[in-house]
């Protein structure tokens, strides 16, 4: 009747998980009650949780990333601390099964959990303002997208209270994540988890590949658009090309499980190297999904700080779809040591240090940008030359790993770590960062508290060179990874030093959380009344801070690049136009109940409760059907009520 | 000025790894052609990757929007020749890299072997659960998590797996290669003079995978012949029998020898004709995995 769930499955003897998991029960518990005692269920619902506004649900990405950037954390700490105490004959305080489980939750979790949702939520907020439309091509799909990834999350972090996560590394490599090595739940929990969240995934790809080729605003061209347009159009032709070989390969695994059958197991015909092959050949192209749209934010912050143009944008928009091309050539580097031939690897070599080219040229457009501006150093800007410096590092050991003679020595080494952690921190998580900084005066109305801003740059910063430096260091010295125990005492120097970065890193974020409490509290001192708090240069910056649902009463007309910028200087602001109906999407609770069925169906497979996954699925897909078909979608204002809200936004934002 | 930097390099790389034993301080040519490589590769992209870095610093810094003295230029510029100059500099770069790729990945190919004047010693590598297992097809002589070989002698090793994926790393010989099930992997070292050396795997692969270690002794060519004299009168005979034993999962295992070992082992480990250590069915209830205090 229940699968493989039995009272078993609950960790009673083992406090560690079973204490967090309360922890986070009681503060989930909290929330749920202080939300029910002042009454706020029916405007989460109405405003939130069934929203297809492309704006609300940019929001809750970048929540849903930031929540689980804290349990993400809270796992590196943990692992951070492990290294720092069991040297030599002491053992630490998580042992190998324990251990094993926290840094392929870390992984997963920063991964597909935080990196994610923080690169699609900013996509989401801003990409359709920038295009200067009124929202994506499919919003209610938007929402399941939504949804599905948070299912996921919900998922994975179930994992810590009912049964166990995955003892097999974030990537998962079989014969180790076969039935054979790993017969419990954990593998379960990371494949179906991702199964879920990457449909969601998927179809926001296809979601913002036909928003940005199909629905811009009139006389934006290609070659108008934002550049962070251009590398969110880069990212998501990425996830349509490169998740499908996820879910495959995904699927082709768990066949393997629930099955029986022998696509990577040692024996019966099955290889292994097609796992590595195929987990890679989406892997490197996430890599690049979630990096450049980072590199479109820092495109936009750098120019809008300078008070500049971006520097040769061609070269930019070259360079994004350059590197987007590349990107699927390249995903041997993962495995020079696998035994392949010295010509594929010196192939892979070279490809993969060809990417450096349009990166440098990026870099360069940068810097050039700077050159001869005026430079504000307002949080993002701090995070954008804390990134260009940082960035560069990372860049160097990334193109050390690619000579495949130096990966013989470093690879799976400490200096690994050190270098994805080096471009993922210093490049993804300082561009959302920089992202969130930017844009929240758009998305509320107010701006963030710039001291406490900097601060947390200051720790990240700080932080990131403590924490990973050390970790270079230490992979020369001959460190491997994922050690639950280090064997060498005279490492432990360094591993401390890894350990202190890691607390910085946590200022970093308490910095964050302060500032936004303090911006929240003090929001009346701080509101953007103009709308344009930066003297921005793209549309987004051209309607009202928060925008109206449907984001521009009329749309703009593009003629150039960085239009808004044009507009301004030429000083086109026409008497009050003619305002004319709008329509806007109906809220949806489509997405919303499609994750309930979805959680369970996930839960139901993970512990293989058959009947209950069929029925979880089939009130999943007829959700989504009765969505599919229904007749009224559009919910009109009329033109009066467009003019009386525009009129009353002017009144808040004289011009 | 190239060997300013190159000197610049070489002092910042081992100020890095210094004191340890480390891929930075080889003990062979293979792992010494790799550190060439390490540092001529990070000297290249210095040259690029210091002033970019000081001239962000620098831009940054000078035109900030209070410096009175900077000059500005904010009207949007396009400068064609600078384009070219800033596609030049990293593919310029990068055509330097390539060939150093190109040339370093054919000479330091793990399954070229290592010309010398000596034969070459064979040595047959199986990872287990968590142990390695050394095997001497031509002195039919084996070990666990010990490594004995001649100084002075290219090794030629062939590698796989009678569990999940491990790699096998001694990092002050050189390159790691994987060891998988039911496939070969090759690989060649060399160890220039004797000494003790730390292996290990370098694929995570279970929870016995920190204790996954060994230790390689590189020892004079007599005493090598002594070693395997000594190794033949002693402990047990490696069959089938004490392979099942020996395969099932174990961890922090002590180095220990085995005087003889069944003919074509390791090939039959490759075709799985010898049993194997784990098998597990579908389904069936779950069960938390092993909670092991200390280990």
């Amino acid at each position: 009747m229940l699968g493989r769930l039995s009272w078993a499955a609950i960790p009673f003897n083992e406090p560690l998980p079973l204490l967090s998991g309360a922890v986070v029960g009681i503060v989930i518990l909290a929330v749920l009650v202080a939300v029910t005692a002042k009454g706020w269920w029916p405007y989460l619902w109405r405003e939130w949780l069934t929203s297809v506004d492309h704006k609300r649900i940019g929001v809750m990405y970048v929540t849903l990333g930031l929540v689980m950037l804290l349990r993400g954390f809270s796992d590196a700490i943990m692992m951070r601390t492990q290294q720092a105490i069991a040297v030599g004959s002491a053992q630490g305080y998580l042992p190998p099964p324990h251990y094993d489980q926290v840094f392929s939750a870390h992984g997963t979790i920063m991964i597909f959990f935080v990196a994610m949702p923080l690169v699609i939520g900013l996509m989401n907020f801003a990409v359709p303002l920038q295009l200067g439309v009124r929202d994506v091509a499919f919003p209610v799909l938007n929402s399941v997208s939504l949804w599905l990834t948070a299912t996921g999350a919900l998922l994975i972090n179930l994992s810590l209270v009912i049964g166990n996560f995955a003892r097999t590394g974030w990537m998962g490599y079989p014969p180790l994540s076969e039935l054979a090595f790993s017969p419990d739940v954990g593998v379960d929990y990371y494949l179906w988890s991702l199964q879920i969240s990457g449909i969601g995934t998927l179809l926001t790809g296809i979601n913002f590949v036909a928003t940005i080729l199909k629905l811009r605003a009139p006389g934006m061209t290609y070659f108008r658009m934002p550049v962070f347009c251009w590398t969110a159009l880069a990212a998501n032709l990425l996830i349509v090309a490169a998740f499908p070989i996820l879910t495959a390969t995904f699927l082709m695994l768990l066949l393997d499980r629930h099955l029986g059958m022998h696509f990577f197991t040692n024996d019966a015909g099955g290889n292994q190297m097609m796992y590595v092959n195929l987990f890679w050949a989406w892997g490197h192209p996430e890599v690049y999904i979630l990096i450049l749209p980072a590199f479109g934010i820092f495109s936009e912050v750098v120019a809008t700080f300078s008070g500049k143009g971006l520097f040769s944008y061609r070269s930019m928009v070259w360079a994004t779809l350059g590197i987007c091309v590349l990107s699927f050539m390249v995903w041997l580097h993962h495995f020079f040591t696998m035994g392949a031939g010295a010509d594929v690897n010196a192939f892979f070599g070279i490809m993969s240090s060809i990417i450096a080219v349009p990166t440098g040229v990026k870099v360069f457009n940068w810097l050039f940008t700077m050159f001869r501006g005026r430079i504000v150093f307002r949080t993002p800007m701090l995070f954008a030359v804390g990134f260009i410096v940082t960035f560069v590092i990372g860049g160097l050991t990334g193109v050390l790993l690619a000579v495949p003679p130096v990966d013989f020595v470093v690879h799976n080494s400490a200096f690994l770590v050190a270098h994805f952690h080096n471009v993922i921190i210093g490049g993804v998580v300082f561009g959302a960062l920089a992202g969130i900084n930017y844009w929240f005066p758009k998305a509320f109305g107010f701006t963030l508290d710039d001291r406490l801003g900097k601060a947390s740059f200051w720790c990240w910063l700080i932080g990131f060179y403590l924490a990973f430096m050390p970790l270079y260091q230490l992979g020369l010295m001959g460190m491997t990874r994922r050690l639950q125990h280090i064997p060498d005492p005279s490492w432990r120097p360094l591993l401390l030093v890894a350990e202190a970065g890691a607390i910085v890193i946590f200022c970093g974020i308490l910095c964050q959380l302060a500032q936004l409490y303090v911006s929240i509290r003090t929001r009346e001192r701080r509101l953007d009344l103009s709308g344009d708090p930066w003297n921005g240069r793209t549309l987004e910056w051209s309607t009202s801070s928060p925008p109206p649902a449907y984001n521009f009463a009329v749309l703009p007309r593009v003629e150039t690049i960085d239009a808004f910028w044009y507009m301004k200087r030429t000083g086109r602001h026409p008497a009050e136009p003619a305002y004319e109906a709008i329509e806007v999407p109906r809220n949806s609770a489509a997405g919303f109940i499609t994750a309930f069925f979805a959680v369970v169906m996930g839960f139901s497979l993970i512990w293989q409760i058959w009947w209950l996954a069929v029925l979880g699925f089939l009130a999943a897909a007829t959700v989504v059907l009765i969505a599919g078909w229904r007749i009224e979608r559009e919910h009109e204002i009329s033109a009066a009520e467009v003019a009386q809200m525009e009129r009353a936004s002017e009144v808040r934002h004289p011009a | 000025m190239r060997h300013a930097t190159l000197a610049l390099a070489l002092v910042s790389a081992t100020a890095l790894g210094g004191c340890s034993e480390g891929v930075l301080d080889p003990q062979g040519p293979i792992a010494s052609a790799e550190r060439l490589l390490l540092i001529n590769s990070t000297a290249i992209m210095l040259v690029v990757v210091i002033p970019v870095i000081v001239a962000t610093l620098a831009f940054a810094w000078w035109y900030r929007s209070s410096n009175t003295r900077a000059t500005r230029d904010t009207d949007e510029s396009y400068e064609g020749r600078v384009e070219l100059v800033i596609w030049s500099i990293p593919a310029l770069t990068v055509i330097l890299l390539g060939g150093v790729i190109w040339i370093g990945s054919h000479q330091l190919d793990p399954r070229a072997p290592i010309p010398g004047n000596v034969d070459p010693l064979r040595v047959d590598v199986v990872a287990l659960d968590w142990k390695w297992l050394f095997i001497y097809p031509d002195q039919g002589v084996a070990a666990v998590n010990q490594l004995v070989i001649p100084a002075g002698t290219p090794v030629e090793f062939r590698l796989t797996s009678a569990t999940v994926m491990n790699s096998f790393f001694v990092p002050q010989l050189g390159s790691q290669i994987y060891t998988m099930g039911g496939m070969t992997t090759h690989l060649n070292l060399f160890a220039d003079k004797p000494g003790e050396y730390h292996g290990f795997s370098a694929n995570f692969s279970g929870d016995g995978f920190s204790e996954m270690r060994f230790v390689v002794k590189s020892v004079p060519a007599g005493d090598f012949e002594t070693w395997l004299d000594q190794v033949r009168g002693t402990g047990t005979a490696l069959d089938d029998a004490g392979y099942a034993k020996l395969a099932k999962p174990s961890q922090a295992v002590p180095p220990a020898t085995y005087r003889s070992v069944e003919p074509k082992l390791f090939e039959r480990i490759i075709d799985r004709t010898v049993a194997g250590p784990r098998k597990v069915g579908i389904g069936g209830a779950y069960s938390p995995p092993p909670h092991q205090a200390g280990g």
